[in-house]
């Protein structure tokens, strides 16, 4: 009854109301029903070959068997298949670090978080890399996939987000030179598309770099992005530095907390707090620019998708390997905006 | 230095916000446990005059010395010096993502390094003493503006100030709120606590001022004690502004 009544108050309400309920719900359900056919009752979920696999879905379904045999290589790229035990764990590991670092009560302190984040990143880079307790060398163009993206997304964002603040702050400085060369930073980097900066790092910054000295593409891919992460995140957080009233900054200083006090204690939990939405938005499009990296012959998750419909005996399955990837992106970016949801509702006050 | 060396002086006191000049020369003398209730109409330099004594404003000319420390650029002297000097704003301007125990805490813990433990116990005390103890694992924003404010005065006082000053504590506030702020002010007074206060309420001022300073256009007018300034002020533009405020 209360689901009638509130139709008719919302969604018949008037001539004009009605007719757009009507066509509205009449190309949903087509299009869901579109899906829904093509997903699952034309779909074929096994075949030995791409050719077996149309004849089986007759070109009107999915054909799922192609994913099947690809998902390790569009996970893992490269990665010999033997040891990508070793990056699943890795990515296992990345998801448990961001999943525990994202709870409210270690934030109390800076070490535990720290602490966790040095030996999870030791271990991963153990795990990935090996070469130490018996583990076979895998150099990091081989690093494809799931991994790679994880790995670049989250550490160039960890290392982004303390120079954004310092960058935010120093654009608030009252000395001219931090100011300016804060600003300057911001500008020219903010100012400049991101796949520019990743062919800089990529293909200038060896030109500078005197003879022998070789800097792992991953590496300055990563240094890359973290650069261009840390322009953005910083006027985010410029503009919750902006929404503290004087007042705050001033029972600060009448207590006697220092610079560095008030700015840690007083003004950046609140500054981060109202900035929440905006920084997991900026989060959300940098975890998908990583797919950007693909540029500088990096495999990502996207490249080692794009790259399994290839192959002469499954070629042409693209919108079977772009709908897994695209499912996998927006696991990751729906965690992230119903976490930024839950952690918006735990900071009102 | 002896005891009776003056708390706070100022003298020949300058400031200007570009072309105005909103203190032209104040000078003044509050000696230890004296009471002091500064009065004006609005603009006339007042909140300037306090805010200089901490320095959230800065000073052109003259001097302000507080226990003996001259308030200069030197950031080490006007640390010390908001060290000692509790100050209590209009808006109250408690910090909103801590609980008022974290609000009473936060500074003696982080500036005068004192235990957690102990820091506790002293704002619990202080608590009582606003008579809010109830309230310390609330947010400000959960409170009323009377609470916040007595909140705001407990964690002034959490730090052992040796003087007090008040910018307009009560104005933000809705008139039944009023007392309650007004109650635990006058039971600090009652402790022997050096009080500047800037403030209208002028029932306050007559029961625990020592002294009244009246202020007009960046100068003191007028400092008489409360029964010369309300029975008999000298100045004509106090006589103009007391009529104003109590002639209803």
């Amino acid at each position: 009854m209360k689901a009638i009544a509130w139709a008719r108050a919302n969604l018949f309400n008037g001539v004009w109301n009605t007719i757009l309920t009507l066509v509205a719900g009449y190309l949903i359900a087509r299009g869901a029903w579109m899906a829904i056919d093509w997903g699952l009752i034309h779909a074929a979920w096994s075949a030995p070959d791409g050719r077996a696999c149309r004849a089986i879905t007759n070109d009107e379904g999915a054909c799922w068997a192609f994913i099947e045999q690809w998902y390790r290589f569009i996970l893992f790229g490269r990665f010999p298949p033997g040891e990508q035990w070793r990056a699943l764990i890795v990515v296992i590991l990345f998801i448990g670090m961001v999943v525990v670092s994202c709870d409210r009560r270690l934030w109390r302190s800076a070490w535990p978080i720290t602490a966790i984040w040095v030996v999870g990143l030791i271990v991963s880079f153990i795990l990935m890399h090996g070469g130490v307790l018996g583990l076979p060398v895998v150099t990091t163009d081989l690093w494809n996939g799931l991994p790679l993206t994880l790995f670049l997304s989250v550490i160039a964002l960890a290392g982004a987000f303390p120079l954004a603040i310092l960058l935010a702050l120093g654009r608030r400085s009252d000395y001219p030179i931090i100011r300016a060369l804060s600003v300057g930073y911001i500008e020219l980097v903010r100012g400049v598309p991101i796949i520019s900066i990743l062919f800089m790092a990529s293909v200038m910054l060896p030109l500078f770099l005197p003879a022998g000295v070789n800097i792992d593409n991953l590496i300055r891919a990563l240094v890359g992005l973290m650069l261009f992460y840390a322009a953005a995140l910083a006027e985010v957080i410029r503009g919750g530095l902006q929404a503290i009233p004087t007042g705050q900054y001033e029972a600060a200083d009448v207590l006697g907390l220092s610079f560095g006090q008030k700015t840690r204690l007083v003004v950046l939990p609140q500054a981060l707090s109202i900035t929440i939405p905006p920084l997991v938005n900026t989060f959300i499009a940098a975890f998908k620019d990583t797919t950007l990296v693909t540029i500088v012959g990096l495999f990502d998750l996207l490249t080692t998708a794009s790259n399994s419909i290839t192959d002469p005996q499954w070629r042409g399955f693209y919108v079977e390997a772009y709908v897994f990837v695209a499912a996998i992106y927006f696991v990751f970016c729906f965690s992230m905006s119903r976490y930024s949801r839950s952690l918006e509702r735990s900071t009102e006050r | 230095m002896t005891g009776t060396d003056p708390m706070i002086s100022l003298s020949n006191v300058e400031k200007r916000y570009g072309a105005f000049q909103v203190l032209k020369g104040v000078s003044l003398e509050v000696a230890r446990g004296e009471k002091v209730v500064v009065c004006g109409p609005s603009g006339s330099g007042k909140s300037t005059m306090i805010r200089c004594i901490n320095r959230l404003e800065r000073h052109e000319a003259g001097r302000i010395t507080v226990d003996g420390i001259e308030l200069t650029d030197d950031p080490k002297q006007i640390e010390a010096i908001r060290r000692d000097v509790g100050m209590v704003f209009q808006q109250f301007n408690l910090f909103p993502h801590l609980t008022v125990l974290q609000n009473l805490t936060l500074a003696p813990v982080k500036v005068r390094g004192m235990k957690e433990r102990d820091a506790r116990d002293l704002a619990m005390q202080l608590l009582e003493t606003v008579r809010i103890p109830e309230q310390a694992d609330k947010y400000p924003g959960q409170l009323s503006g009377g609470q916040q404010q007595r909140v705001a005065i407990a964690r002034a006082l959490a730090m052992k100030p040796k003087a007090m000053l008040f910018d307009e504590p009560t104005s933000a506030l809705d008139p039944e709120m009023i007392k309650e702020v007004l109650d635990a002010m006058v039971a600090l007074a009652g402790q022997g606590m050096t009080m500047i206060v800037v403030t209208h309420e002028m029932g306050f001022a007559r029961q625990v001022a020592d002294k009244i300073v009246f202020m007009d256009q960046g100068q003191i007018v007028e400092e008489a004690t409360p029964t010369d300034f309300f029975s008999k002020p000298k100045s004509e533009r106090a006589q103009l502004f007391l009529s104003n405020i109590l002639g209803h």
